[in-house]
């Protein structure tokens, strides 16, 4: 069996990566989960986090997402981003944005439940600003520097 | 007889036309390349969510909890168009052919008695349907600030058809927009996208790599929910996309035949020009002879 896999880190823009890779490590909505090659077939939901790609020559690549899903494949995986950046350029002013677009998500879902009594819709959109939020805080940034409009 | 000052005159400004119809041309040619690389760049996620969409949808269309995104709302009454057009003109008829095909749909569901709603996206639609269907505008969105198009604008787009699909404000959503065939050729297009229209992947090779069995985390129904309204807004940001692409190809064209025009105007002024010029000479010529003849 290869040791390496096809990885394409896809935006709806443009193709953003495209490597042979001997590991990814993906965050899953229900849990990380690694993929390498051989895996067996999925389809995974990604919530907003870090992904952690390593190359054919073992180095590590960090990419921040804002969620998504991942298709993995026996010899590829393809992760269909809308947001997704290395680490070393997730500014604070990207990681802002990001956060923005979550809150608004959360308040839109907020004032559609009580009009519609929809609670998981809340609930993700909560799960979405949390995940959100984790990710800022793990590679550094700070969740709350966003000005968000009311 | 026009004299030759005044000839003079026209041929002067039918040059200056020329020279900005050519100036036209030569911008839209640099921002087609420039639209068609981002439609080209924008297919491989498009495609992608396409084929793991379609295998999703059919493991999801045959059971009765399948979201209403996919299997409507099982009436098809009220109709939404969503018509895509841009903001400036002067590209020929580009903006008249979308309108043209959206006039024609709402005629024909108006006549089978259906409900229908319109939402403009660019200043061009709006205004050339203005006239009949103001009564059934719910919402226009001004593109005119927008330098480069980007998947926010398509999301915001989606966000509020799925609010208004949501509240339940219509059953059926199509998209007009002109596909970009060639430079010269643009076909204005209606595709459906609530209910989800599903289409078998054309790239086979993607097709195949889904067909195989997948496992799917955290389940088939909650991915499919979470997928549909990015599959919708991906299909909008290919529509403004594609949109983009064939409205610098049509105004490329226009701007090629104003151009073409102009010179052709230009000989032809040119030659009566000369001519006039050629008949006062003779007729000075004559009036000399004549007088010295007279002597």
């Amino acid at each position: 069996m290869a040791d390496t896999m096809q990885f394409d880190l896809v935006a709806p823009e443009r193709n953003l990566m495209s490597v042979p890779v001997r590991e990814v490590r993906l965050p899953g909505t229900d849990g990380d989960l690694s993929a390498m090659p051989g895996h067996a077939p999925a389809i995974v939901n990604l919530r907003p986090g870090l992904v952690t790609v390593v190359d054919d020559k073992g180095t590590e690549h960090q990419f921040a997402i804002s969620g998504g899903f991942a298709e993995i494949n026996n010899s590829s995986v393809s992760l269909l981003a809308e947001i997704g950046r290395k680490r070393e350029d997730m500014t604070q002013e990207v990681f802002d944005e990001m956060m923005r677009s979550a809150v608004r998500k959360k308040e839109a879902a907020e004032a559609k439940d009580t009009a519609h009594g929809a609670e998981n819709i809340v609930a993700s959109a909560a799960k979405l600003l949390a995940d959100m939020e984790a990710l800022g805080t793990h590679i550094g940034l700070d969740p709350n520097s966003s000005t968000v409009p009311h | 007889m026009p004299s030759l000052k005044d000839l003079k005159n026209r041929i002067n400004s039918v040059k200056s036309t020329r020279k900005i119809t050519k100036a036209m041309q030569m911008v839209a040619a640099a921002k087609l390349r420039r639209a068609e690389e981002a439609a080209q760049q924008a297919r491989p996620y498009a495609d992608r969510m396409n084929a793991v969409m379609a295998g999703l949808a059919e493991k999801a269309s045959g059971s009765e909890s399948a979201p209403r995104l996919l299997a409507g709302t099982g009436d098809d009454k009220r109709h939404l168009l969503v018509v895509l057009t841009s903001e400036r003109g002067l590209a020929g008829g580009f903006n008249s052919s979308i309108v043209k095909l959206a006039r024609q749909t709402a005629v024909k569901l108006r006549g089978e008695g259906k409900d229908v709603t319109i939402l403009t996206v660019g200043k061009k639609g709006r205004e050339q349907l203005k006239r009949d269907y103001s009564q059934a505008f719910v919402n226009h969105v001004d593109m005119s600030e927008v330098k480069r198009l980007g998947y926010e604008h398509a999301r915001d787009i989606a966000d509020d058809v799925l609010d208004r699909f949501e509240t339940g404000d219509f059953d059926v959503a199509t998209l007009f927009y002109n596909r970009f065939e060639s430079v010269i050729s643009q076909v204005p297009t209606a595709r459906q996208i609530i209910p989800a229209v599903i289409e078998t992947a054309e790239d086979q090779e993607i097709a195949d790599s889904v067909s195989a069995e997948y496992d799917y985390e955290p389940g088939e129904e909650v991915i499919l929910a979470e997928l549909l309204p990015r599959a919708v807004a991906t299909q909008i940001f290919t529509a403004l996309l594609e949109n983009a692409a064939s409205e610098q190809g049509a105004r490329m064209t226009a701007m090629d035949n104003a151009t073409r025009n102009a010179g052709d105007m230009i000989s032809r002024l040119e030659t009566e020009y000369n001519r006039s010029r050629q008949a006062a000479i003779t007729k000075e010529l004559i009036e000399i002879i004549s007088g010295a003849e007279a002597l």
